[in-house]
């Protein structure tokens, strides 16, 4: 029997970028590993059967289940607007859903609460579904607390009850997660953690930074601020799109590392910073996998530094083999997506031993700014002005350097910049709270290198 | 030579091909057929670099020899036993035929209108050698053309034999694998090669690797399960080997294939290591002994030395070094003069280096694939040298009361710094240009310009054709005489292993290569081992 799932599943590419060699003694081994995958996600349409739906026929019915989450806590009414907007942008969500995509809403407050379809199912999309599950978005009214642990148990319950491959979340909140303690979050994170996707979002500025965007990481899904309550609609739109867009769910990032290595660690440093070196599962002696969630049409890169044994100058070693695997559903051997390999080559050479790959010194910084511009706020919040005016002035010229514009003009909305080469700034004596907030969310963006 | 009797493993544990009765190494994939204790008992004498060595229990200053505990860690003196490397052999000897055919089939020389044959030095009644240092007769090429004529008239006569009765070339044993050395090229690779991990292309044996088609690694995991012995890494010992030639336990990168090569044939042979601090080895050598038209035989040597910080240097020696042995094993029987042989071939083996480069190398802004190369024929009672680049040849006479002699002048800064008269010898190498080179082969190398330089040594003695990876630790005539064994003409494989050695012992910096010509060719030898 033909199986069609091989070939709807986008093809991934690995390139390793890196200098490979390592003086006398020398350990440290630095790689950039570019993972693009390519296979039609936004051409639109092409439906993903993975494994169990390896005999659908492609073009029947989309492999994916989405729930909203809309927080729909007593604030949500200070303004009105803000609970006007967000049914509005779910609505814009929902007529956003392809045909066939299992889906359901969850209003949020200190409980959690079905509002579409109900009786803890999922719906499927059509015209009928979306035309029933907006008229149910009308009887939304705001009241209540939040804890948004209990939205997110609800989510994966529903979630959870679908046959499909890829699931995700969008949550929305507009405060802070008062009606919990942050280790019932924490719970919730965990269980929800590797069974779907979520992107998260803050409306306004009344909402903890560190919440939404430690969703969003658990969760590998993106995490933004919308502080004008207007922008809602474009933005779940949006999400919605590249929930739609995604191909293949769960793919793992996998490091065999030589016996006497030690990884110091393995970051996406594009097109955010995530840290993922703790979220290490064993997979196998010398190798470990790392969650990378669902992929679209898209291309991410991750730095992955390792100490190696130190072995003599003429010795070549690999360092590590990276390979992108996705898990058989049947539980079998994962499938070998693609991979790389990381070398280390011992040399006398000084001149190509004191090389540093371009894209290497490139995430770097990257990784860096995002670290110095969260420092910076911190000590800016403590009062700490001149601990804050280096970290940011830091900031500034590394995002000067490089060519990381759209953080630039963030910090510009926090600080006088003097000179972004040298990174001389002032703070700025008064600074919108949502200008502070959108540049801490947005703090681990980043660019790629310039060709 | 003697041959050591070790216990006979009855398949290869690399890819499990059966040895032949005395093998030392596989004739399938080359590997080392002794375990590390029989190798370590298996030699008393001065071991050189072995093929399987491994990069991390190494002695930075060289193994003591006969150190049992190094010995045993690292596999030495990869010897060419008899019946080593039966592809390669085949290979070699059909190659001798064709040329002796060529040879019979009326490759008679034109200009015979010299003498006799030339003196042998045996009986020659002159004391001294009479070769010059071969750098104020090779300045021009009309003044290499004419040295060239004069000697030409007095080699090219013998056409009285025929090839028919010449004896062959003995098959020869392991030789440096060209087919291996260069897997992703035109060479097909043998069925019982394609499971061996250590030599056969990765690309071929997965199929999930980067730019290919998403899909499952069934064949190679298969085919490497189904295997009765499965390599052990040399490193530790305890990892099984991945498709890519590394370690799966200690990601050490397995010895290749032209870490170590030797190879000898009857009047000729040559020995390459990786050497002590480079992670590949990036010279090359190709030798040949082509039967004349008179029935005597050729010997044509060709060592070549990759650029380091060229793209691909390794494939850039070995096209080289191949394509100016090919070039001169079908126009030396023929009859064409040896400096004119010469001269071509060094142009052939540029076109060969030339012919790699890559849009990818221009674009990637890396430098295309270069190579130095050094050659020395003899024929007829003649030697003829020819270089460009850095690589050396050197005379050293048997009767070691005589000078020995360099053959080559090189391009490279330090040599022209003292030519031009600027520097003296001792500042100009001594200054960290030293060897930048001024010659080479290679696409970006414009004006070729091949030196040839032929000589007529009038006593007995060997010529020492080698990279710098020797000539730095024997870089005047009278050391490289000093490092040559006094044994050499009659033992040049011995001579050769014992010369890198040599190289592996004073640090072994770079890649070794050097190749041993006998002059005259001996008439009697013993056998190969």
């Amino acid at each position: 029997m033909a199986n069609f799932s091989k070939s709807s599943v986008p093809q991934f590419s690995v390139s390793v970028y890196q200098n490979a060699h390592l003086p006398a003694g020398g350990q440290e081994i630095n790689a950039i590993v570019t993972v693009t995958s390519t296979g039609g996600g936004t051409s639109g349409g092409v439906p993903l059967p993975v494994g169990v739906q390896a005999g659908t026929p492609p073009g029947q019915r989309p492999d994916a289940a989405v729930v909203v989450m809309v927080d729909c806590s007593g604030s949500m009414d200070y303004p009105p607007t803000k609970m006007q907007n967000a049914r509005h942008a779910t609505a814009a969500a929902i007529d956003t859903l392809r045909d066939g995509v299992a889906f359901a809403v969850v209003a949020g407050t200190h409980q959690a609460k079905q509002v579409y379809p109900g009786s803890g199912r999922l719906a499927v999309a059509d015209a009928t579904t979306r035309a029933a599950a907006k008229d149910a978005l009308r009887h939304l009214s705001a009241s209540g607390g939040t804890a948004i642990g209990n939205w997110l148990r609800l989510a994966e319950r529903l979630l959870a009850s679908a046959d499909v491959s890829i699931r995700h979340g969008i949550l929305l909140t507009d405060g802070r997660n008062e009606h919990e303690d942050p280790e019932q979050l924490r719970a919730a994170l965990d269980v929800c953690a590797g069974r779907f996707t979520c992107d998260a979002r803050g409306v306004g500025t009344d909402w903890e930074v560190k919440e939404v965007t430690g969703i969003a990481s658990a969760l590998l899904g993106s995490a933004d601020i919308v502080a004008d309550p207007e922008g809602l609609i474009a933005d779940f739109k949006r999400m919605m799109e590249s929930a739609m867009g995604k191909e293949v769910a769960d793919v793992g990032l996998r490091l065999w590392t030589p016996q006497g290595s030690v990884i110091r660690f393995v970051k996406q440093v594009a097109p955010t910073v995530e840290d993922l070196t703790e979220r290490r599962t064993e997979s196998a002696p010398r190798s470990g996998d790392y969650p990378t969630g669902s992929w679209g049409d898209e291309s991410r890169d991750y730095h992955v530094c390792i100490d190696v044994p130190a072995a003599e100058v003429g010795s070549e070693m690999l360092a590590a083999r990276v390979s992108l695997v996705l898990p058989s559903p049947d539980g079998s051997a994962p499938q070998t997506l693609s991979q790389g390999l990381i070398r280390a080559v011992w040399t006398d050479d000084s001149t190509v031993t004191t090389q540093i790959n371009p894209q290497v010194a490139h995430y770097t910084g990257q990784a860096e700014l995002a670290q110095v511009i969260q420092l910076g706020l911190e000590l800016r919040k403590s009062g700490d002005v001149p601990g804050a005016t280096a970290k940011l002035g830091r900031a500034v010229q590394l995002a000067n350097a490089s060519g990381n514009a759209e953080t630039a003009k963030l910090l510009s909305k926090v600080v006088d910049v003097v000179d972004a080469v040298t990174g001389t700034v002032r703070l700025k004596a008064k600074v919108a709270d949502a200008d502070e907030m959108t540049l801490e969310t947005r703090s681990t963006k980043t660019v790629r290198v310039k060709k | 030579m003697t041959m050591a009797q070790v216990d006979q493993l009855s398949a290869c544990p690399s890819c499990a091909e059966p040895p032949e009765q005395g093998d030392l190494f596989c004739g399938a994939c080359g590997s080392d057929l002794r375990t590390p204790a029989q190798r370590a008992a298996a030699y008393d004498d001065r071991p050189t670099a072995g093929m399987n060595d491994e990069p991390l229990p190494r002695l930075p200053d060289g193994p003591a020899p006969g150190a049992a505990p190094d010995a045993a860690a690292r596999p030495e003196s990869r010897k060419s036993g008899g019946g080593g490397a039966r592809g390669g052999g085949t290979a070699r000897t059909s190659r001798g035929d064709a040329a002796n055919r060529d040879a019979a089939a009326g490759g008679v020389p034109a200009n015979g209108h010299g003498t006799s044959a030339p003196e042998h030095a045996h009986t020659s009644t002159e004391a001294d050698f009479l070769l010059q240092p071969a750098a104020p007769t090779a300045r021009t090429s009309a003044e290499r053309s004419e040295r060239g004529d004069d000697d030409g008239r007095a080699h090219s006569t013998e056409d009285s034999a025929t090839g028919a009765d010449a004896s062959p070339p003995m098959p020869p044993p392991p030789p440096p694998r060209p087919a291996s050395a260069a897997p992703r090229r035109s060479y097909t690779p043998q069925p019982s090669q394609a499971v061996d991990p250590r030599t056969a292309d990765p690309q071929e044996l997965r199929d999930d690797t980067p730019g290919r088609t998403a899909e499952p690694s069934g064949p190679a995991t298969a085919a490497a399960a189904a295997k009765p012995a499965v390599p052990r890494c040399v490193a530790c010992g305890t990892g099984a080997i991945d498709a890519d030639g590394y370690c799966e336990h200690c990601g050490h990168k397995q010895p290749q294939p032209r870490d170590h090569m030797e190879h000898e044939l009857r009047y000729v042979a040559a020995a390459s290591d990786r050497g002590l601090r480079h992670h590949r080895n990036e010279d090359f050598f190709a030798i040949d002994a082509p039967v004349m038209a008179d029935g005597t035989t050729a010997t044509i040597a060709v060592v070549c030395d990759g650029v380091s910080s060229a793209s691909r240097s390794d494939e850039a020696s070995a096209a080289a070094a191949e394509a100016a042995r090919a070039s001169m094993s079908v126009s030396v029987p023929r009859g064409v003069h040896t400096q004119q042989a010469m001269h071509e071939a060094l142009l052939a083996a540029g076109k060969a280096v030339a012919d790699l480069a890559t849009d990818e190398d221009a674009e990637s802004q890396r430098n295309a694939p270069a190579c130095t190369i050094v050659s020395a024929v003899t024929a007829g009672g003649l030697l003829t040298v020819g270089w460009i680049g850095d690589s050396r040849a050197y005379w050293v006479p048997e009767d070691r009361t005589s000078s020995a002699a360099r053959l080559t002048e090189d391009d490279s800064w330090a040599a022209q710094m003292v030519a031009a008269g600027l520097m003296n010898e001792a500042d100009a190498y001594a200054d960290p240009r030293a060897h930048a080179i001024t010659g080479w082969l290679g696409a970006d190398a414009y004006d070729l310009e091949p030196h040839t330089a032929s000589f007529k040594p009038e006593q007995p003695g060997v010529i020492v054709v080698c990279t710098d990876g020797l000539w730095n630790y024997a870089e005047s005539a009278d050391e490289m005489a000093a490092a040559v064994p006094p044994d050499a003409r009659s033992r040049p494989m011995r001579c050769a292993q014992h010369l890198v050695g040599y190289a592996l012992d004073a640090g072994g910096h770079d890649n070794v290569t050097v190749a041993l010509v006998p002059f005259p060719a001996p008439d009697e030898r013993a056998g190969s081992a």
